[in-house]
């Protein structure tokens, strides 16, 4: 029988290593596993590195986790916060925080890439500019491309609205975002949501993000 | 010289959007766009993070806190939207799928590179969000921007003193003060009431031709 239900949030987040690399789903706030992120930071894996598009705000679970001195790396598109996030740039100017600044698109393809065993790709995104520095860049077509290598997690947090024990999984609107490509890259995939349906409940036509790809589920309630 | 204000600038841009486009808002002036499209025209638009078919904002009370845009505003979808996730919604861009994407722009250069990613040192950690995936794949990229900065110096230049978003992207040019094809250099095509070819070609910092048919530009009655 197969079943990934956790019976808790402690449950989901255990055997973490030191030095993870971590992928974790969201835009902003939306589709962000906050609750997940909290048991990180009671979990201690410290050393970390991890993958996401922003860098948290205000006095969120990534911002304690930056504070915490949990996080060595961060791989982001956009480390910016309306709410502010003081911690993060401390550290970076510090020198004590690495930043990889990756192009939101090229941040997606890289973990897809990594999910499907796909040891690079050319795309035009960043070409001719500062983010292309150091890598190579070559003309197909009569247009400039950037080599990019893939991304792959040890770890992916995700953030999802239902799923089933067999970890079938659908999302809410826009916080859809980072959540299947993540979940398919993620070594060991841990999937917070507010509701387990019995298995059979999803359609299958509806379903965003396979079962497959995920290790395990709590249920949350929100 | 003020010209236009933020709002005239977005409904200019909102006249000239063709029925049927996929049009991609980029964060700042362009999500002011969507309530000035004519009526009678069905244009889809998308926001990066997985939106296709965005609506207006929500009436207050209203708002689905999970439901925004780039901006991290709260927006609504209209009947036909659909949501992808990040890896689908960024083929749209590179891959040529939108039609037009409408970019906020700090610097436009005469041959089109487009910076607006990063000033010089707020000391803030650099972000660059979509900003370079939108940029390229169009063939039509559409710059929002203010003529000139707050200290009345040029923003269109011969080259952009900003890092670059990507080199020849900007094919058309809507600010305050006039719209600028990108076409072999910047080719004006409208100019705000109450300036002449000669006063705006010393507030830009790169040479402007003026188009055979340029005509003042067109604000809502």
């Amino acid at each position: 029988m197969i079943d990934k239900r956790v019976a808790d949030i402690e449950a989901a987040i255990s055997g973490i290593a030191d030095g993870s690399t971590v992928l974790i789903s969201g835009f902003g706030d939306v589709g962000t596993p906050f609750e997940l992120l909290g048991a990180l930071l009671e979990q201690g894996a410290r050393e970390l590195e991890i993958v996401l598009n922003n860098a948290g705000g205000g006095d969120d679970a990534i911002v304690k986790l930056l504070a915490a001195g949990r996080i060595r790396k961060v791989v982001c598109s956009f480390p910016r916060s309306s709410l502010g996030n003081p911690v993060f740039d401390r550290l970076y100017a510090e020198g004590k925080l690495e930043l990889e600044l990756v192009p939101q698109g090229t941040l997606a393809e890289r973990i897809r890439a990594g999910s499907a065993g796909i040891a690079g790709f050319y795309t035009p995104t960043s070409a001719g500019t500062r983010l292309a520095e150091g890598k190579e860049q070559r003309e197909f077509d009569g247009r400039l491309h950037v080599l990019e290598r893939p991304i792959v997690g040890d770890v992916a947090l995700v953030k999802a609205l239902k799923a089933d024990r067999w970890g079938n999984l659908v999302y809410h609107r826009a916080a859809r975002n980072f959540g299947p490509v993540m979940a398919a890259c993620g070594r060991l995939t841990i999937v917070q949501v507010k509701e387990i349906v019995e298995l059979g409940a999803l359609d299958p036509e509806q379903v965003v993000t396979p079962g497959i790809f995920v290790d395990r589920v709590v249920e949350l309630g929100l | 010289m003020t010209g236009l204000s933020r709002e005239q600038i977005t409904w200019r841009v909102a006249q000239d959007l063709p029925d049927g486009a996929y049009v991609n808002l980029g964060i700042g002036l362009p999500t002011l766009v969507p309530p000035f499209v004519p009526s009678g025209r069905e244009i889809v638009f998308q926001s990066e993070n997985g939106l296709l078919g965005v609506g207006p904002a929500p009436a207050p009370g209203a708002e689905d806190p999970q439901l925004i845009n780039a901006g991290k505003q709260p927006v609504t979808l209209l009947p036909g939207a659909s949501i992808s996730s990040h890896s689908d919604s960024f083929l749209m861009m590179p891959g040529g799928h939108i039609d037009i994407p409408l970019l906020g722009a700090y610097q436009v250069s005469e041959r089109g590179d487009l910076a607006n990613w990063m000033t010089e040192g707020d000391g803030k950690p650099p972000g660059v969000g979509g900003a370079m995936d939108l940029a390229v794949g169009a063939k039509q990229v559409w710059a929002l921007m203010e003529h000139t900065t707050r200290k009345g110096e040029p923003r269109i230049l011969e080259r952009c003193t900003y890092e670059l978003t990507a080199p020849r992207c900007v094919t058309r040019i809507y600010t305050n003060l006039a719209m600028i094809e990108v076409r072999d250099g910047l080719l004006v095509r409208e100019i705000v009431e109450g300036l002449d070819f000669a006063a705006l070609q010393t507030l830009t910092g790169a040479a402007i031709r003026l188009a055979p048919d340029c005509r003042p530009m067109r604000t809502a009655a």
